[in-house]
């Protein structure tokens, strides 16, 4: 093969390896974004439709247990439930764990996650044993205590 | 994070795409590339450039489309990238064994090297059982059932080539074999699977065992001495398969990947550091009591100390058992940067340049450029298997997709690492691109499960109905299930 051709060759075959490696690359990169919940930056890609019309929660609102009435102004930060002295919202109470609950923003929603917790975390009626979504006015229950987020 | 908290509830959140067309579209391109290498390399030999070529690409790009179509059928989910990059990865390994054919044919016409075609026969038997597992196993965690028969059948598959006599067993020093007439296979890769499901779900079992607290010292918590005897027989066991079987590649890949599970499950940085002592600890054993294993340190050491004239029995040189290693470097360096171009270089100089020296040979015709090219498709191919070890809910997928991707991780190392001379030389092949039916139809049989595994961690979960509000009060008790 002459010369040239086979200069020629050698780096377009090259510059075609690469180019299938930066096409994997690419959807890695798409598919990076679209796990993590930020789906504004794919390029190309559509904005999630916004949840709950405008309805956001404001506060955390202790309904039931000792605390009862006690409010919480939510803004980004994590929420921890336990009876350890720095936690948010500290229990008094035999049924709760040190580290018992925790309740933090991701994207727009609110999760409750059980921190592994010896008597668990109820939301409504179904215990809690991954993150799980918390929507306005559903009764989180911890031991004697019952707290709801409300807008 | 163990949920996936967008699917959980609330408004449905746009689904994911399947990325199935994303596959079928790099397979296309990787069965492009594939052809186009084979031309060059016809090329560059001087051969008749014919119509069959282009049938071979075709048949190349049919073979992995029925894949692709099971894939589609089965775990319609799975992640996208991994079947392309296994794909091209095998493709490229299959060009180049069919030049290093040509190479052996045209310096000795007689030798009848047909090497690729028992490989392209390889690659359909992997395929097939690629199929196979994807349809039989509609559920990895249903394996966590077998763990203790896959654990017996992998130690059993792992020890009979070393009891077995050395007539059937032994090539070239290392007893790794069952051959019976033509046929060979080396039992190991298939071991390697079947334990790794085994410990997998022994951890996922019996987690608070080895998370439990015994003394703290230097900021690390260790565990107590009892429990290490796990750890102990995984170091007991890779040090039998260097005794009985003469390998030190396989009996170093077992050992790290009980390692590395074993620290996944626990999070606890003192199972590494004790696991890295024994590890030092058996090298310093192996190094005093193994002839072979000296050999391989001091080639390691300096692979071009000539050799004495007066002595014959010193192998430690460059004539006698540093011969390969040299040749191997020699051709990585011919390579350069752009490498010699695909068909024009030498790599047929280099013993077992289409198996355990592959890369030496892609080195050589690719370049640093090339190499580097099929070092990123190894990295996709790991990070997609670890990326589904995270998204996937439960702990045995979990560490069942980290043991597999973390297998391919680390024979990439000792392959690489023995090549270039980072590391000393074991003989372990490349995953996909080696020659060897054995190694490309266990990791067909790897991938398999790590698409199954993706295919759990990416697909949605079936949506409850919502519950009606009951007061807390008046509810009655629910049986809910705990996630495993």
């Amino acid at each position: 093969m002459p010369e040239l051709v086979l200069q020629l060759t050698r780096a377009g075959f090259l510059a075609l390896l690469w180019l299938f490696v930066l096409a994997a690359l690419r959807v890695v990169r798409s598919d990076l974004y679209a796990a993590s919940g930020l789906r504004a930056m794919v390029p190309g890609g559509r904005r999630p439709a916004r949840a709950g019309r405008g309805r956001r929660p404001r506060q955390l609102l202790v309904t039931q247990g000792a605390l009862a009435g006690t409010r919480i102004t939510l803004d980004s930060r994590p929420i921890l439930i336990g009876r350890a002295d720095d936690s948010t919202l500290v229990l008094d109470d035999d049924y709760a764990s040190t580290r018992h609950a925790r309740i933090s923003l991701q994207g727009d929603d609110w999760y409750v996650e059980d921190l592994g917790s010896t008597n668990g975390t109820y939301l409504d009626r179904a215990k809690v044993t991954g993150p799980t979504r918390v929507p306005l006015g559903v009764p989180i229950r911890i031991g004697k205590t019952v707290i709801e987020l409300r807008s | 994070m163990a949920g996936r908290p967008d699917a959980a509830a609330g408004p449905a959140p746009a689904p994911l795409p399947t990325g199935r067309g994303i596959e079928l579209a790099l397979l296309a391109f990787a069965a492009a590339l594939v052809t186009g290498a084979l031309v060059l390399v016809e090329a560059n030999q001087e051969q008749e450039l014919t119509r069959s070529l282009l049938y071979l690409g075709l048949a190349y790009l049919g073979l992995f489309a029925v894949a692709h179509f099971a894939v589609r059928k089965f775990a319609p989910y799975a992640d996208p990238l991994i079947l392309p990059t296994v794909a091209l990865l095998n493709g490229l390994g299959l060009v180049m064994i069919h030049r290093i054919d040509l190479a052996r044919l045209s310096s000795d016409p007689d030798s009848g090297s047909d090497l690729a075609t028992r490989q392209v026969v390889w690659t359909a038997i992997g395929l097939v059982l690629f199929i196979v597992v994807l349809w039989r196993v509609r559920d990895h965690r249903v394996l966590s059932r077998y763990a203790y028969t896959a654990g017996f059948a992998g130690l059993v598959l792992l020890a009979l080539p070393g009891l077995l006599p050395s007539s059937i067993s032994e090539v070239n020093g290392a007893k790794l074999w069952i051959r019976i007439g033509p046929v060979g296979m080396q039992p190991g890769e298939f071991a390697k699977i079947l334990l790794i499901v085994f410990f997998a779900a022994f951890l996922v079992q019996k987690r608070e065992l080895f998370s439990t607290a015994g003394r703290s010292f230097l900021g690390m918590e260790f565990p107590r001495a009892r429990d290490l005897a796990p750890l102990l027989v995984a170091w007991g066991l890779s040090v039998g398969v260097l005794v009985l079987e003469r390998d030190l590649g396989t009996s170093l890949l077992f050992f790290g990947i009980m390692l590395v599970l074993l620290y996944t499950a626990t999070e606890r940085v003192s199972w590494m550091v004790i696991g890295l002592s024994f590890f030092v600890g058996g090298c310093l054993i192996a190094y005093q009591l193994f002839a072979h294993v000296r050999l391989r340190v001091l080639t390691w050491i300096d692979p071009l100390q000539p050799c004495p004239l007066d002595d014959k029995t010193f192998v430690a040189c460059y004539d006698r058992g540093g011969y390969q290693i040299s040749q191997a470097l020699f051709g990585l360096g011919t390579g350069g940067l752009g490498g010699t171009g695909l068909g024009a270089g030498r790599p047929d100089l280099v013993p077992y340049a289409e198996s355990d020296f592959m890369l030496s040979s892609l080195g050589e015709e690719l370049g640093l450029i090339g190499l580097a090219a099929i070092l990123v498709l190894y990295l996709v191919l790991i990070t997609r298997g670890l990326r589904s070890a995270l998204a996937v809910r439960d702990s045995f997928g979990k560490l069942l997709a980290t043991g597999l991707s973390f297998t391919i991780a680390l024979q990439v190392f000792i392959v690489i690492g023995g090549v270039s001379k980072l590391i000393p030389l074991t003989g372990l092949t490349l995953p996909f691109l080696s020659y060897g039916g054995s190694s490309l139809v266990a990791n067909y049989a790897l991938v398999a499960l790590l698409l199954r595994i993706s295919n759990a961690a990416r697909a949605p979960l079936p949506r409850k109905p919502p519950t009606p509000h009951v007061p807390i009060a008046e509810a009655g008790t629910e049986l809910v299930e705990r996630p495993t």
